[in-house]
């Protein structure tokens, strides 16, 4: 189905500076059952999220007030494992419209580019500088715009310029997706198949 | 221009480049289960689609579903819902299903290549990570998403940017009692789970070449846990003859010029990859991991890594990681008792497996505490087992044969290691909770699983050959 368009957005946002955050973590394998996608927010990071008796535990940053907002802060390597689009999904429909990590494992950022959840890529260092921004002040905002592909830090003016495939990038603007694209090519696609 | 094996089958299936970036690749083969291609259905259906080419997906159930009694309906009413669901999908968009109980039902990717399904040169995707297993047949094959599932069904088609190469050699004599487990596992412990990031692997040197397809499988099969999208290594006379005669393959002349072609699958001279790494066959021995991601691997025989060279994250994620696992830095992980023993899934599900397991067992007892699941990868190996003796052996030292399945692997179903219970794995992934909330996983080859299996206990299985 279309996507949502990606529209700039300025929110605080969620720190996670756990490395190799994998799918499994993200959405555990038992929450995987259902054949419609709907409500795999309420069990993103289900096993950090809450206890054996559902729970929820305290430490854990989606359970602290003082955090919120669409942008969720990851540790490197993040979204390794499993090719699941359960995860992208689960992080979408919690209400993050942003990840941001220095590294993405690929299934994971081609998953969360199909499903309008921009994978935002920085350096190790710049990560640091939004890590210690979010410690110093939780309630600080973050600017990310897609059309100037920039990260801002908004309370040090401090900006990353990130990268995305040109492709996927007006597919994000617009709200196209690719099963569109692909089925306007059914013509060149046979064609194909006959050489 | 030279060409590496991964560019002559990537160049082969591009239809189209799209501006700004992505080929549209042509899908030869396409695999689906219960667990990521219900929305993908839902999505066609939506638009108004029917499948493109149903002919060119083969569908089995293996995710969720349980590994006793599976002529029952399966207990968990969501798991059942989602292999009805499989079923009917199948039915509406004519898709060829061997659905729980036929003969060829099994791990998806275990099926493929024992029906003959997979073959050199093909493109082959699934809504599995650990579809890069069919790599082992100089095939590009690598898992995608569920909207990348719709793709597929819609228009036999992908959008992918082409990767980065990279080449992986290893060359020797292995020692004995050093399987292609280790050799995997030993890579990644080397370049760690993100090492292969955006980049296709091919798997080379005397060492692989002298490997049996099951064996390539394992490598290839984890690839996909050092990053990499996925592995391929070049078809010889061993792929040939594995795929020949197979219920799907080639038959008469179509074989002969399939041969032909693919004879040509392999890295010109002199073509460059982007990163290299070598290895010598004489430094692997029987590896298990320590830690919650595959990379965090160790040679049997050594101390737990402290991870004292660590700073900042690194050190909070592998400190977090050795709690979680309830392990020592500095001390040896031989002897240390063991709860669950798991031998099966995509990574070592397979007759082989069975076989080096079985072997290592007859005539002996298994450990009185320790559980063990041995679980077939498909029903054709289940077949096997039982026509070669296998199940036999097992079963006077003590072990039960379950049905085919994923299993303990990823515990979607009923086969869960209760939490804080250490399990030693011939699976693919030691992720926190992923074979049960809790549970603490070690992987390793069937060998040094048989070991655990007899002693109770991490065990080097050089001290029982």
């Amino acid at each position: 189905m279309p996507i949502d368009k990606f529209k700039k957005i300025q929110t605080p946002a969620v720190p996670l500076p756990i490395e190799n955050v994998d799918t499994d973590q993200i959405i555990p394998a038992r929450f995987l059952k259902a054949v419609e996608r709907k409500g795999f927010g309420d069990n993103l990071f289900r096993d950090w999220r809450y206890n054996k008796k559902d729970e929820p535990i305290v430490d854990f940053v989606l359970n602290q007030s003082k955090f919120s907002g669409q942008i969720l802060v990851g540790g490197k390597n993040f979204g390794s494992g499993s090719s699941r689009e359960h995860a992208a999904w689960s992080i979408y429909d919690y209400g993050f419209r942003v990840v941001v990590s220095s590294f993405f494992a690929d299934i994971f950022k081609g998953n969360a580019l199909n499903n309008g959840l921009l994978p935002v890529q920085v350096s190790e260092e710049f990560l640091e500088e939004v890590f210690a921004q979010i410690e110093k002040d939780p309630t600080s905002t973050f600017s990310v715009d897609l059309v100037e592909q920039t990260f801002v830090i908004d309370a040090t003016g401090s900006s990353f310029s990130f990268e995305i495939n040109s492709y996927k990038k007006q597919c994000l603007l617009n709200g196209y997706d690719d099963i569109d694209f692909l089925v306007s090519r059914h013509e060149k696609i046979a064609a194909y198949e006959e050489q | 221009m030279k060409k590496t094996l991964f560019d002559k089958v990537w160049d082969a299936h591009v239809v189209e480049q799209v501006d700004g970036g992505p080929n549209a690749l042509y899908i030869d083969r396409h695999f689906i289960h219960e667990v990521t291609s219900p929305v993908a259905f839902g999505g066609l259906e939506k638009r108004g689609l029917k499948v493109f080419r149903p002919e060119k997906t083969t569908a089995t159930p293996d995710h969720n579903i349980p590994t006793i009694n599976q002529h029952l309906p399966i207990a968990d009413q969501l798991s059942q819902n989602q292999v009805d669901t499989l079923t009917a999908n199948c039915e509406k968009h004519g898709i060829n299903l061997y659905g729980l109980n036929h003969k060829w039902n099994g791990i998806v990717h275990v099926i493929g290549p024992e029906l003959g399904l997979t073959t050199p040169g093909m493109t082959i995707v699934c809504g599995d990570s650990h579809t890069s297993t069919h790599g082992a047949f100089g095939a590009i094959a690598f898992g995608i998403g569920t909207s990348e599932v719709e793709m597929v069904l819609a228009s036999q088609c992908i959008l992918q940017p082409k990767p980065k190469k990279m080449l992986i050699t290893v060359n020797g004599d292995l020692k004995p009692g050093v399987t292609s487990k280790d050799i995997v596992l030993y890579i990644i412990s080397k370049i760690s789970t993100s090492g292969g990031t955006g980049h296709f692997i091919e798997f080379a040197g005397d060492t692989i070449e002298k490997l049996s397809m099951e064996a390539r499988m394992t490598i290839c099969n984890m690839s996909i846990e050092c990053g990499a999208r996925g592995g391929m290594i070049a078809p010889d006379e061993t792929t040939f003859e594995y795929v020949k005669d197979r219920e799907f393959s080639p038959q008469g002349e179509e074989w002969d010029k399939a041969v032909a072609y693919w004879k040509t699958l392999k890295t010109d001279e002199g073509a460059v990859f982007d990163t290299e790494y070598h290895y010598d066959a004489a430094d692997i021995e029987p590896m298990i991991t320590y830690g919650t991601n595959p990379g965090m691997g160790m040679k049997v025989t050594e101390t737990v890594p402290t991870g004292e060279e660590l700073k900042g994250n690194d050190k909070v994620s592998f400190d977090k990681s050795l709690d979680y696992m309830g392990l020592e830095g500095g001390k040896a992980i031989e002897g240390k008792a063991i709860d669950y023993v798991f031998v099966g899934s995509c990574t070592n599900g397979r007759i082989e497996d069975l076989r080096s397991f079985a072997q290592f067992v007859k005539g002996k007892k298994k450990a009185e505490d320790v559980v063990a699941w041995i679980v077939p990868g498909s029903k054709q190996v289940e077949k096997q087992a039982i026509e070669e003796g296998l199940v036999t052996i097992l079963e006077e030292a003590g072990f039960v044969m379950r049905q085919p399945g994923c299993s303990a692997c990823l515990a979607m179903n009923d086969d869960k290691v209760p939490a804080g219970k250490y399990a030693v794995s011939t699976s693919n992934r030691n992720f926190e909770g992923r074979q049960g909330p809790g549970a603490r996983t070690m992987l390793a080859s069937p060998l040094v699983a048989a070991a655990a299996a007899i002693t109770g206990k991490i065990t080097d299985p050089r001290d029982l050959l």
